[in-house]
């Protein structure tokens, strides 16, 4: 059978599992919409979690962003999964305990203010779309290059999927597809990266077999470190970037992850306070296992790929080279006309186009993998798309009925009513995003690595002291937040966008004029800082917060009576 | 009394979190940032240390580390008779 009409089998037999799954947990109450009743078991829970917090950008992108970072890489693997202690250890059991449904909530109420709840609102919205629309790209990606379908189609029959499970089943129907989901994108994970590290290394296990010797009795690192200086690229476990930013980029992604509203919400899912601890456990590990193995996966990929392509001919290349340019994600371009293919570091002398978005698609084809192992990666990889893509509109939808329609505009709005909205708006969040995925305005992607900045800027020091500091008030938060994400924002607009120094092609040359050397990607950390110093200020000249507030606090300190999240 | 007992709770958690959180700065901002290539001198396999420590060691050490708070957590629950609850 060709690698197609396994796709198709493979593709076909996920989604009717889905929607199998949709039906059958549909949601009958905003209570199950919102956090699936609130009786997960701390394993589904942990699965579900892993699958929420694991995007396209994890599974189609990592490995191959890293394997052409090689150790600057590594912000990715500490900030995503480091950031998950800051979760399970600073946040999960306190907003757990407090009970309530969405990550505004606990702002609107901890700060006792309208205003707080609109500026939480406003970053959740931000953070979410932006990060759901790299997600349907995603989607779309995997369509064109297995289905052959163009990316708008595939674009719209991920919406209709996402549509059908999101709007039918709410946070329950999220929950139990997500479950599946997880096995699903490990399943697909893994198996190729067995495979290929059996394959060049004797080790089946990749986390180890990056660290043995291939089958010429050199260490595979070595080697690879000897091939990329020679091509003109930094040594692969030394990297290019400073070590402060580095360091900057890491903790804003650490910090920006535990800020993700779509993430901490999977906490409010389970029973008692020491389910939503043992959760964040069992979610990390579950994680791990694929974070743990996407380095492996760079390096085989990184030397696959340098063995196969550089300096060989153009007319002998291999099917899957052919495929993968009509995609337009790999190009070749004969510069001095010698047929042959010179891949170097130098853009002069560089012939060769590899967007890092097909390593981890492309490497069972590049490795000669049988045809349903290279089905099972598409799989995967909508897998990982669509169910952070449902967990993001969730929130989106969860934050406009619940937050604005419920908490703001309409307090007085029955629950029958609550619901219908819910589902309206998750259908508005898809079509948007969609749109978005379809017609991505240039700075998607751009902006998908800044949404961890502007999660750190704005939640994490907000939540923070709302639990670790009982005397911060609703002056100091909202302070706090609004100065946080506009600096983030601002310095976005600056060193990225390049927006007052004119335009795009300012970007590069404003390089030198990054604050302390640090990238726009390590800014939330400083924004953050800067955030935690205003909010400090601010409450001590401002009043304290009422009593009941801080008995509030003290309550979501203890985990006992935990009681059920309400409204 | 239930007050006082609050308060010891909660400054016992807040004595776990400082050391788990050092043990998680040092494995990911120490060994494998701010001293990684120091530690890149030394090999365990095919593997630098620092470079080792920053893409598998400090991952595997914090899955560790959140099931050392659980224990941790469920122990002081029960300590202070939250764990029924």
């Amino acid at each position: 059978m060709t690698v197609q009409i396994w796709t198709y089998i493979m593709v076909a037999l996920t989604f009717a599992l889905y929607i199998g799954i949709a039906i059958w947990s549909r949601a009958g109450s905003t209570k199950e919409f919102y956090v699936a009743g609130g009786g997960v078991s701390p394993l589904a829970n942990g699965m579900a979690t892993a699958a929420d917090w694991m995007s396209a950008a994890s599974f189609i992108s990592m490995a191959g962003l890293i394997s052409f970072m090689g150790y600057d890489g590594s912000v990715y693997l500490m900030g995503w999964t480091g950031g998950y202690v800051l979760l399970a250890l600073l946040l999960a059991p306190y907003l757990r305990k407090f009970g309530k449904f969405t990550v505004p909530d606990f702002i609107g109420e901890r700060y006792y203010s309208k205003s707080a709840r609109l500026v939480a609102v406003f970053c959740a919205l931000l953070v979410s779309f932006t990060y759901v629309a790299g997600q349907m790209r995603g989607v779309g990606v995997v369509f064109s290059r297995f289905l052959e379908v163009d990316i708008t189609s595939g674009v719209i029959i991920g919406m209709i999927i996402v549509l059908f499970y999101a709007v039918l089943g709410g946070m329950k129907g999220i929950t139990y597809t997500q479950v599946a989901q997880y096995c699903v994108l490990i399943f697909a994970f893994m198996v190729p990266a067995i495979f290929i590290s059996f394959q060049v290394t004797g080790n089946p296990i990749p986390q180890l077999g990056f660290g043995s010797t291939g089958a010429d009795g050199t260490y595979l690192l070595d080697k690879l470190n000897g091939l990329s200086t020679e091509l003109g690229f930094a040594e692969y476990t030394s990297g290019s970037k400073s070590t402060l930013d580095v360091f900057a980029i890491t903790a804003a992604l650490m910090v920006g992850t535990a800020g993700l509203p779509h993430v901490i919400v999977r906490f409010f899912t389970v029973k008692k306070v020491r389910d939503a601890r043992k959760s964040a456990g069992l979610a990390l590990l579950l994680i791990a296992i694929l974070y743990t193995a996407a380095p492996a996966i760079a390096v085989f990929a990184r030397l696959n790929l340098i063995q196969t392509v550089s300096g060989q001919p153009y007319a002998q290349m291999p099917q899957w080279f052919s495929n993968w340019e009509k995609t337009g994600l790999l190009g070749f371009e004969d510069k001095n006309a010698d047929g042959l293919i010179q891949y170097a570091a130098d853009p002069a002398i560089n012939e060769l186009r590899v967007d890092q978005d097909i390593m981890v698609l492309a490497n069972p084809e590049i490795a000669n993998l049988p045809a349903w192992v290279i089905a099972l990666v598409a799989a995967g990889g909508l897998a990982a798309a669509l169910s952070t893509a449902a967990g993001l509109l969730l929130v989106i939808s969860s934050s406009v009925s619940h937050d604005l329609i419920k908490k703001v505009f309409k307090p007085s709005i029955s629950e029958k009513h609550e619901l219908i909205a819910a589902r309206l708006s998750a259908v508005g969040a898809v079509v948007i995003a969609g749109y978005f995925g379809i017609n991505p305005p240039g700075f998607v992607a751009a902006v998908v690595a800044l949404a961890f900045g502007l999660a750190a800027a704005s939640f994490f020091p907000a939540i923070i002291l709302g639990i670790f500091y009982k005397k911060m008030n609703k002056e100091g938060a909202v302070a706090g937040m609004v100065v946080g994400i506009l600096l983030m924002i601002f310095y976005m607009l600056k060193f990225k966008f390049g927006l007052f120094d004119g335009g795009k092609e300012a970007v590069a040359g404003l390089k030198s004029q990054w604050w302390l050397g640090i990238s726009p990607e390590g800014f939330g950390f400083v924004a953050m800082w800067v955030n935690f110093a205003v909010s400090l200020a601010v409450s001590r000249f401002t009043q304290d917060p009422p009593k009941a507030v801080q008995e509030l606090v003290e309550t979501i300190r203890i985990p006992s009576g935990a009681g059920e999240a309400t409204h | 009394m239930k007050n006082k007992d609050a308060t010891s709770y909660w400054k016992k958690n807040l004595r776990y979190l400082g050391i788990l959180l050092t043990i998680w700065f040092a494995v990911s901002f120490g060994a494998g940032i701010l001293f990684k290539e120091a530690l890149d001198a030394f090999h365990i396999g095919g593997f630098p240390v620092g470079f080792w420590f920053a893409q598998q060691g400090s991952i595997y050490v914090f899955v560790l580390l959140i099931f050392v708070y659980v224990r941790l957590m469920n122990k002081l629950d029960k300590e202070h008779n939250y764990y029924n609850d």
